[in-house]
């Protein structure tokens, strides 16, 4: 088997980048999200990124990180709200932004991993989304066609890997990076635990190894959280 | 006297029923959870990836994986169950939810429903909010009757880039709950907060209702 561990971030991105290349990179908000292959990538220099992903991170973590230096030219995005350079970049059009629906641009990678090129959809229709689109009608009701989509590399964050690049997400943090996985043409997985090959149950693997190609450890995970919210325990 | 927004959200919890799988939208929407009528047993969605959404954690529970779709922290419950994005969706496209309670900043006669983005001023994006008025069977607004300029955000037509069209349920402000039978019908008022007249919601509203 060829291996497919590498020592770190910046070894597992190096001959894979290019300027003007299109990335996928996994989370929801901040959870989940490739952290340490995020500062690699801004450590590459690698310049008009096509960036998607669900987020934008914010100001200084996450794909902030990368919106501050300029490495971005375009984001696919659903929202962006948490990010005030993003906001700032976008509105002094400095950044090319294409929205897309949530759930649409969650299928849209998923069609992609799959070699599905489009399909159909009632998300969006009479809206701005569906402006330019093609409209076809099934049982009465009208659709849009929405491509699927495919990147250079696809960055994700895992919880657990073992050597043949079987992933195991964990809790919410899972999110688009799955999809995000089958839609590389290079896969790069980063993941907080590497275990022995047949240490994990063949039927709770979210991720079959054929989807990665490249496979980091990563140390001292930051995970910061967006909105720390507690409730209070009542003493006894 | 109008409802305040715990009120609000109590009314809308009025809606729920029994078995009823749910998605509730940020702000507002979520205090909706805290309305819940005993024996009345409700499996909250989060649209990042949960089934069975449990309350806040207690300070030692905090778990940086463990977060809505608001990107707070949340806990798990018995019945949870952890998915991907695209089935997340396709559970919310795929017509599997009961009902989504969503905030508005215009709602037109129609059903059509604003909610994503105010041109050149405000750029945050739709997130899954076309999804879920697309897909999910119910759709109720959470909204204040007016905005804090005065202007009735209950209109004969949207002003702003809509994120359905003829997608609303009902809508339930703090002056009054107005729904429509069925999608295509008109709105009728079905009820008035107390102390509120029927002149008075007349005057601060745009859109056509039926009394």
């Amino acid at each position: 088997m060829p291996n497919k561990l590498y020592p770190d971030a910046a070894t597992a991105l190096a001959g894979v980048v290019f300027d003007g290349m299109t990335i996928m990179s996994g989370g929801f908000g901040l959870c989940g999200i490739p952290e340490k292959l995020i500062a690699a990538l801004k450590d590459t220099g690698t310049k008009d990124i096509t960036a998607i992903s669900n987020n934008a991170g914010v100001d200084g973590f996450g794909l902030g990180i990368l919106l501050g230096t300029r490495q971005i030219s375009k984001m696919i995005a659903s929202y962006v709200g948490e990010n005030k350079e993003f906001e700032r970049q976008y509105l002094a059009r400095e950044l090319e932004l294409e929205f897309n629906p949530q759930g649409t641009l969650a299928e849209r990678i998923r069609a992609g991993g799959a070699g599905i090129p489009g399909f159909y959809t009632k998300t969006g229709v009479g809206t701005l989304v569906a402006e330019g689109k093609e409209h076809k009608d099934f049982g009465g009701e009208t659709y849009i066609m929405e491509t699927g989509l495919v990147a250079d590399v696809a960055l994700v964050k895992a919880w657990k890997a073992d050597p043949y690049g079987n992933l195991v997400y964990r809790k919410t943090a899972r999110n688009f990076n799955p999809m995000m996985a089958t839609a590389g043409k290079v896969t790069i997985a980063e993941v907080e635990e590497l275990v022995e090959a047949g240490s994990l149950d063949p039927d709770h693997i979210h991720t079959p190894g054929i989807y990665v190609q490249r496979l980091i450890v990563g140390q001292d995970y930051e995970k910061r959280i967006e909105q720390r919210t507690v409730r209070v325990r009542e003493s006894v | 006297m109008a409802w305040n927004r715990d009120e609000q959200a109590a009314r809308a919890a009025r809606e729920l029923q029994d078995g009823f799988y749910v998605n509730l939208g940020i702000g507002m929407p979520t205090l909706v959870a805290n309305h819940i009528a005993p024996g009345i047993d409700i499996t909250l969605q989060s649209e990042n990836g949960m089934l069975g959404m449990g309350p806040f954690p207690y300070e030692d529970e905090i778990d940086a994986d463990l977060i809505n779709a608001g990107k707070q922290t949340i806990t798990e419950l018995r019945r949870s169950s952890y998915f991907n994005s695209a089935d997340s969706f396709a559970m919310v496209r795929g017509g599997h939810i009961d009902l989504s309670i969503l905030g508005a900043m215009e709602v037109a006669e129609n059903g059509d429903l604003a909610n994503w983005m105010i041109p050149g001023k405000m750029v945050k994006g739709m997130g899954g909010a076309m999804d879920l008025v697309a897909g999910v069977k119910r759709i109720i607004v959470l909204m204040e009757h007016n905005s804090k300029s005065g202007e009735a955000k209950f209109k004969t037509e949207c002003t702003l880039p809509l994120t359905g069209k003829g997608v609303v349920d009902m809508v339930i402000s703090d002056l009054a709950v107005l729904a429509r039978p069925a999608k295509g019908e008109g709105f009728r008022l079905v009820e008035l907060a107390p102390g509120v007249t029927l002149d008075e919601l007349r005057a601060k509203t745009e859109g056509g209702f039926a009394a």
